[in-house]
């Protein structure tokens, strides 16, 4: 309580001049643009610094999946455009083999750690915690601002691999040694490989200040009456984001070390019987490869939840707001939250049931993976019940919250499959787990940061995001994102490998060809739209529909009781008290009921 | 120019689409946001409809089209199993699919804004709660016990008769290894390999620098590249190694396998239902191969690390293998007792195949030395 209380005291000396609708114009005392914009160490800056560092990252990630696409869908033409652009990577207009890897090696990495981690609870965590359990700021909003510039220095550093000469790293994004381990066995493995590690390295660490700075808030620093019932869901799920990788991230980094160790200074960790053609029999033996395996997967299986529970906290709140309607079921919210994030810990040997793991050792992860399956069910039925005689408003982000649910339905389904060890022997590494988490955590995750935009937009930025280009943002993508994936399934079926850069010599896959072209073109499609959203945001931002009432979703949590354009601080004057839990709507006959709001004598139920 | 063509396009597209959104924006200002709120939220719920019925067609649709492209009946008796699973998993998934996105977007459009609509204020209920508990938990301990029982017969030990083969994969290609008659495999260490004549690294010969005997029982081994025999009706065991990078032994028709990890040996069996040409018959493709497909990545030649086998019947493989030579005598002809005089390799022998990828040769292995 200490900090908000010194901070309370710095607002009210300082920063309280504004008056309450022009927040950031006037009287900005000792701020100037570095501090402001650059070096800021408000969370709102910093949420929103992560946002556009993210959103970079995820045109850049998109672009190479447009170029990858492009080679399986014409695996045998030439695109001289593609040389211009590309260089040695694409001579006479056909993408390389080594290209191909290393975009889609890139591709993931970039995807599912700066877009879907750093980008989607990065922002929203920094940006929702304080609004929402009523903080000035985080508890060291200091480390805060290392989190976000560790953050930036990685995704510098992997930006600088792409453009070495022997190529970024190019084994998938899982970065298995021995590949990943010897230079020799791939030029991508090279430099690039050096990057990318020191560039993880930085990315991990940014993780950890950035989670523990998040657990600290919301442990210490809620206001006064926001006992931990009364958080929105939101922040439920964003600390059991933060939990998850503050205990999973030092494995991956343990992981990260020993590899380093393999690559530059002889040790044998993942190493051992390796005879590279060209070079000879390593002098490496008695390290296993497998090692690795676990301890990437330790992180690597959490991640996933750390990508899709904030998803899943936005969703929540947003459709409550939207439906007009109690969130069904908080506690049992608040409780499926939990069991999925120490589920986590226990599943991760489900990517390896075909690694030579023990098999019994194995069965347990089966049990255990399909387990997650019925906190999973508990959520998508409570989302439906929700819904169910609720009164909706279709506002953009209200459309990617059903498109969220109807995708992490899809995508949690064929999780079923893939658990279980005995079809996974026949689904691993094909298209069919392709799809299956390109849906339930590439497109649902993009879908709950739509989401959480689409909604948060107006806090952010004082004004509205056009609602036409939103609307036709969402369906396209809606439909696109279906089109794409949902042939993939069958793909995986016919047990296409993925990871092939060309399937022309192959019996048994040729035959999808033209599926592949099917969906090469969607992709370009739904990227198009993406671009749409991008004009979207940057233009609103300056000449978009100014934002005139405190609340224009007319929801109950503290965010919206705020300036429009809330400074430093947050809050003018005191941090408000908190009487109620986040979901009164439609009680008693009323609207809303924000939770400022002291309990009426003559209300029915209470939480 | 085609290229700078299609850029306009686009462009003009996209300026297209802004304008209309623009002007919308300014026409619900007019109309007052209240109307124009209706009415979008009344198009939206629409949409959400259209999309479900559309959607649900696609999807028959869809299936319509693939499903002769997805694998036809399993080529191994164990990948029956895998098949009456995914059926039952398919059943299973799909009846909660069709449940849950129909009420998902009936909902939706069922209850969007209107007027005289009162949302229900309907916190939680403890009864619905646990039956969305119990029963999937039910529905996947079903799932499990099925899924388990067929996990501990695919890793299970193979059966006695089974066919032995080693398969070991390299940067990009697979080598395969026969016992031989003395039906054992002979020792290798991987520092003796020889890309030229000893690509497994058997240890032939003694070596006092690497403490090394010469292990009689490699003498009779035979080594082969890109293809694989074994016997149709007879379960075949792979001991499965790598020499370099993870790689894994996928075989789709037989639905199974198996990473390759250097240094820890990994095993897999099946017993195959149908020859290589019983396939092609059935399958009214004359081109038809039971492929191997590497399916982890193992660098920038992944997508080219092809093998191939070849179901036979057991009189056909007795054939081809008395053609055989051992690899000993493949790669030292001056000391094969059966070879007088005349050129040591004979066409259709063990040196036939040559491997496509730099440092490849004829091929052998065995497991590890200590």
């Amino acid at each position: 309580m200490n900090t908000e209380q010194i901070l309370a005291k710095e607002i009210v000396q300082g920063d309280v001049n504004y008056d309450h609708d022009q927040g950031h114009e006037a009287h900005q005392h000792h701020e100037t643009f570095i501090t402001k914009y650059i070096f800021s160490q408000d969370h709102k800056m910093i949420a929103k610094q992560f946002l556009l560092t993210g959103m970079i990252w995820a045109v850049i990630g998109g672009l190479m999946s447009i170029l990858f696409r492009i080679q399986l869908a014409y695996p045998d033409s030439n695109f001289p455009i593609l040389e211009t652009l590309l260089g040695k990577w694409a001579k006479g207009g056909h993408i390389s083999a080594e290209a191909y890897y290393a975009l889609v090696t890139t591709h993931g990495t970039v995807l599912v750690f700066f877009v879907l981690t750093a980008g989607l609870s990065g922002t929203f965590a920094n940006f929702l915690i304080p609004l929402q359990i009523g903080a000035r700021d985080m508890a060291s909003p200091f480390m805060n601002m290392l989190s976000y510039w560790f953050f930036f220095t990685a995704a510098l550093i992997m930006l600088c691999s792409i453009f070495v000469e022997t190529g970024p790293f190019s084994g998938g994004w899982t970065a298995y040694p021995p590949l990943s381990a010897l230079g020799s066995a791939s030029p991508g493995s090279k430099t690039g490989m050096d990057l990318w590690l020191v560039s993880m390295a930085l990315f991990v660490v940014s993780s950890l200040l950035g989670g523990l700075n998040y657990i600290a808030t919301i442990l210490n620093m809620r206001t006064k009456g926001m006992s931990m019932t009364r958080l929105p869901l939101t922040i439920w799920a964003l600390f059991f984001t933060a939990v998850l990788g503050v205990l999973s991230f030092p494995v991956l980094f343990s992981g990260f070390i020993l590899l380093i160790f393999d690559r530059n200074f002889g040790t044998s960790f993942y190493l051992s019987d390796i005879y590279v053609n060209g070079v000879g029999a390593l002098p490496n033996e008695g390290g296993s490869a497998i090692l690795y395996q676990h301890l990437f997967w330790f992180l690597g299986h959490p991640e996933v939840y750390i990508i899709i529970l904030p998803a899943m906290g936005i969703v929540s709140e947003v459709m409550s707001v939207n439906s007009r309607k109690p969130i069904f079921g908080y506690m049992a919210m608040v409780g499926s939250l939990f069991a999925i994030a120490v589920l986590a810990f226990l599943v991760w040997a489900h990517h390896m049931f075909v690694s030579g793991l023990n098999p019994f050792l194995g069965s347990f992860f089966v049990l255990l993976t399909l387990l997650i399956a019925v906190p999973s069910a508990i959520k998508v039925f409570n989302w439906l019940t929700t819904l169910w005689r609720g009164s909706i408003r279709f506002t953009p982000a209200m459309l990617y919250c059903i498109g969220f649910v109807s995708m992490f339905i899809s995508g949690g389904l064929t999780g079923v499959f893939l658990g279980n060890s005995a079809l996974d022997i026949h689904l691993h590494d094909t298209y069919f787990i392709v799809a299956h988490f390109h849906i339930v955590m590439g497109v649902a995750g993009m879908f709950g940061m739509f989401t959480g935009i689409y909604h948060w937009y107006p806090k952010m930025f004082g004004r509205y995001l056009n609602n036409t280009l939103g609307y036709i943002h969402f369906w396209v993508t809606f439909v696109g994102a279906y089109l794409i994936f949902w042939p993939m399934h069958y793909e995986g079926l016919a047990g296409m490998p993925r990871r092939y850069y060309d399937f022309t010599n192959w019996e048994s896959f040729k035959m999808f060809q033209g599926v592949n072209i099917f969906i090469s073109i969607v992709s370009m499609i739904v990227f198009g739209a993406q671009l749409l959203f991008l004009f979207n945001f940057f233009y609103s931002m300056y000449k978009g529909r100014k934002v005139t009432s405190q609340n224009p979703w007319e929801s109950t949590t503290l965010e919206w009781t705020t300036p429009v354009n809330p400074g430093h601080g947050n809050w003018v004057g005191e941090i408000p008290e908190v009487h109620r839990w986040a979901y009164d709507y439609g009680k008693d006959g009323k609207s809303f009921i924000q939770q400022t709001t002291p309990i009426g004598a003559d209300e029915t139920e209470q939480h | 120019m085609s290229v700078y063509f299609i850029i306009a396009v686009i462009v003009l597209v996209f300026v297209v689409i802004f304008q209309i959104a623009k002007a919308s924006e300014y026409v619900s200002v007019l109309k007052g946001e209240e109307d124009s709120k209706k009415q979008t939220n009344k198009i939206n719920g629409f949409l959400m409809l259209a999309f479900l019925v559309l959607g649900l067609i696609g999807v028959y649709y869809c299936h319509q089209i693939l499903k002769g492209r997805i694998l036809g009946e399993s080529a191994s008796v164990e990948g029956e199993r895998v098949d009456s699973m995914f059926f039952i998993t398919t059943i299973v998934t799909g009846i909660v699919f069709f449940i849950t996105q129909v009420l998902l977007f009936w909902f939706s459009y069922k209850y969007q804004e209107k007027e005289n609509r009162k949302p229900l204020f309907f916190p939680h209920n403890n009864t619905m709660e646990v039956i969305w508990t119990v029963v999937p938990a039910i529905v996947l301990s079903v799932l499990v016990v099925i899924g388990l029982r067929n996990w501990f017969i695919f890793t299970g030990d193979a059966p006695k008769n089974a066919l032995v083969v080693e398969i070991t994969g390299k940067q990009f290609g697979w080598i395969f290894r026969y016992p031989g008659k003395d039906n054992e495999f002979g020792k290798k260490y991987f520092r003796n390999i020889d890309p030229s004549n000893n690509t497994l690294g058997l240890i032939w010969a003694d070596n006092k620098e690497m403490n090394q005997k010469a292990d009689p029982a490699t003498y009779d081994d035979i080594v082969q590249e890109q293809t694989m025999y074994v016997i149709k009706g007879k379960p075949v065991k792979l001991v499965i190694n790598s020499r370099d990078v993870i790689h894994d032994v996928g075989l789709v028709h037989f639905r199974m396998k198996m990473d390759a990890v250097p240094g820890i040996p990994t095993t897999l069996w099946f017993t195959p239902k149908f020859t290589t040409t019983e396939m092609k018959e059935k399958t009214g493709n004359p081109n038809f191969q039971y492929e191997i497909s590497c399916d982890q990545m193992c660098g920038n030649g992944h997508y080219s690390m092809k093998g191939v086998v070849e179901v036979v019947t057991q009189e056909e493989y007795d054939l081809w293998m008395a053609k055989q030579k051992p690899y000993y005598y493949a790669s030292f002809p001056e000391k094969d007792p059966s070879v007088k005089s005349v050129s040591a390799i004979d066409s259709t022998g063990s040196k036939a195949t040559v491997s496509t990828s730099p440092g490849g040769g004829g091929a052998v292995i065995k497991t590890k030395l200590k």
